[in-house]
C-alpha cells in the first residue's frame, strides 16, 4: 500500500527538531525509516508529520573518548560495519550488523531508529543492553543519560518521554578481559530473529565473571537473564538453560510459539556457552 | 490540503525539480513523474528488493525512501546503469546463463549485484546469495542468479 498523508518538516538544527517536536505531538521522528517506512505504507503507523533528522551532521558518526564508545543516532547499520572504532570496542555490534536485514536496508537503517522504535525482535537493542549501554535522549530541557536496562519497556515502548530525541548510544569500552558472543535464529538470512542471544562479561583466572545475556524476540523486549548469567558464570549449563525459562516470559507470534523460542533460547545460550571460549579477546 | 514539498535532485545525471507531495515514494516518483518504470514496486514494505536503486552512490529501497530526502541528493536506477554500460557484464551473464524468466526482479537483482562486486570483486557462491538474500526472484530459484554473478566476479563471461 502507499503511506497516509503526513506533512514533512526537516529539521536543520537539534533545537530545530526539538521545537519542531514541541509544535507537533503527533509528529513521528525519520531518520533511516527502515521500520518507519514500512509502518507508514502498511498503515500502521498514522503521524501528523514526520520530522526528518536524517541531515543533522550532530547526530553521526562513533567516537572513542576515555572509555566510552559514543556512537551519533545516526550511526547506520552499515557504518557499523565499516567502523574501525566499533570493531575495536564493541564488535559485538558489527557481528550484529552483519546479520542484520540486507545491504539496501543497512545503507539507510539506523542505530537510534532501532532502539527508540524498541522492536522487542530488533539486534541491537539487546546488543547494547547486553553491553551495559547507556542512551542519551534530549528534548527541551536538554540532554539525559538512559542506562539501557531501564530503556526498553515493554513493545515498541520506551522511557523516551514525549518530546525527547534519541541523540546517542554509548557503550562502555571493553576489558582486557572482556568476552562476548552473539547469534540468532531466524528463518531465513536477514529476517528477524526467531530468538536471538547477545552476550557479555569477562574471564578472569579461568572463571567467568560479571555476565550479562541479553535475549531479544522472545519475550515483548529485549531481556536480561541474571539467572542464568549466574548459572554459566557457575560453569553449569543445564541449570543456565533452566533458568531461562524463570528469567524470561516468552510471548505466542504467529508460526512459532513462546514455548518454541524459549527452547531456541536454550539452544543459543548452549551454543554460546561453547563459544564463549573461542570469543576470548 | 496534500502537504508538497520541493524538491532538486539529480536523476542518472539529469537535473530534476519537482513538487511532491510529502508520502510519495522516491520509487513511485522515479516510475509516475519521471516514467522511469525499470525500478518496479513489488512488497512496498522493504522485503522484495525489486524497487532497488541508487541515492548519492548506494542501493536503497525505493519503497522506504522518500521522494522528499531525494532533495539534494543524487539518484541512479537500472536505466541510467545500463546506458553508462555498467551493468553491461553482469546483464550479458544474466541472459546467457538464463538468470531471469519474468524480468520483475532484475533491475533491482542487477544493481545489488553490481553493489557487491564493487565492494568485493571476487564473492564467494555463499557471499554472493548472502548479499542477494534481500532480493526475492519468484521464477528462478537463485541458481542461475548465483551462477551469473558469479561468473562476472571470475571474469568469464562470455
Amino acid at each position: 500500500m502507499k503511506a497516509p498523508e503526513f506533512g514533512y518538516l526537516r529539521a536543520d538544527s537539534m533545537a530545530g527538531a526539538v521545537a519542531a517536536l514541541a509544535a507537533h505531538p503527533e509528529a513521528m521522528l525519520l531518520a533511516g525509516g527502515q521500520s518507519l517506512m514500512a509502518m507508514l505504507n502498511m498503515r500502521l503507523a498514522a503521524p501528523s508529520h514526520l520530522i526528518d533528522i536524517s541531515r543533522l551532521a550532530e547526530l553521526r558518526g562513533a567516537s572513542l573518548s576515555g572509555d566510552v564508545l559514543r556512537l551519533g543516532a545516526l550511526t547506520r547499520h552499515a557504518d557499523l560495519l565499516a567502523s574501525a572504532e566499533v570493531a575495536g570496542a564493541a564488535p559485538m555490534l558489527a557481528k550484529a550488523a552483519a546479520a542484520l536485514a540486507h545491504p539496501a536496508l543497512r545503507n539507510r537503517g539506523t542505530i537510534g531508529g532501532s532502539l527508540a522504535l524498541a522492536d522487542p525482535a530488533a539486534e541491537l537493542p539487546a546488543c547494547v543492553l547486553a553491553l551495559d549501554g547507556a542512551i542519551e535522549a534530549t528534548g527541551p530541557g536538554g540532554a539525559r543519560r538512559i542506562a539501557a536496562a531501564d530503556f526498553f519497556q515493554g513493545p515498541f515502548e520506551t522511557a523516551l518521554a514525549p518530546g525527547e530525541l534519541l541523540t546517542a548510544v554509548e557503550v562502555p569500552r571493553p576489558a582486557d578481559d572482556a568476552i562476548w558472543t552473539y547469534d540468532k535464529l531466524a528463518r531465513r538470512n536477514g529476517d528477524y530473529a526467531l530468538a536471538g542471544l547477545a552476550v557479555s562479561g569477562r574471564r578472569s583466572g579461568g572463571k567467568l565473571a560479571d555476565l550479562r545475556i541479553a535475549v531479544f524476540a522472545v519475550a515483548d523486549r529485549p531481556v536480561l537473564c541474571p539467572g542464568a548469567a549466574r548459572a554459566l558464570a557457575g560453569g553449569d549449563i543445564e541449570a543456565a538453560v533452566a533458568a531461562l525459562a524463570r528469567d524470561l516470559n516468552p510471548i505466542d507470534q504467529p508460526g512459532c510459539s513462546g514455548a518454541t523460542k524459549l527452547h531456541l533460547a536454550g539452544v543459543l545460550l548452549r551454543r554460546a556457552a561453547a563459544g564463549l571460549e573461542g570469543d576470548a579477546r | 490540503m496534500t502537504p508538497e514539498i520541493d524538491i532538486a535532485t539529480t536523476v542518472n545525471g539529469e537535473p530534476v525539480n519537482a513538487r511532491v507531495p510529502a508520502r510519495l515514494s522516491l520509487v513511485d516518483f522515479l516510475r509516475e513523474r519521471l516514467e522511469l518504470t525499470g525500478s518496479h514496486v513489488g512488497c512496498e514494505h522493504g522485503v522484495c528488493g525489486a524497487c532497488t536503486v541508487r541515492l548519492d552512490g548506494e542501493i536503497v529501497r525505493g519503497c522506504l525512501t522518500l521522494a522528499a530526502q531525494a532533495d539534494g541528493a543524487t539518484v541512479e536506477t537500472v536505466e541510467g546503469a545500463s546506458e553508462s554500460s555498467e551493468l553491461a557484464a553482469l546483464q550479458e551473464a544474466f541472459h546467457q546463463r538464463n538468470a531471469l524468466q519474468c524480468g520483475f526482479c532484475t533491475p533491482g537483482m542487477l544493481l545489488t549485484s553490481a553493489a557487491l562486486l564493487k565492494e568485493n570483486p571476487s564473492p564467494s557462491r555463499e557471499q554472493i546469495r548472502d548479499y542477494l538474500s534481500g532480493n526475492y526472484c519468484r521464477c528462478t530459484g537463485y541458481q542461475a542468479i548465483v551462477d551469473a554473478v558469479e561468473s562476472v566476479a571470475k571474469g568469464d563471461a562470455s
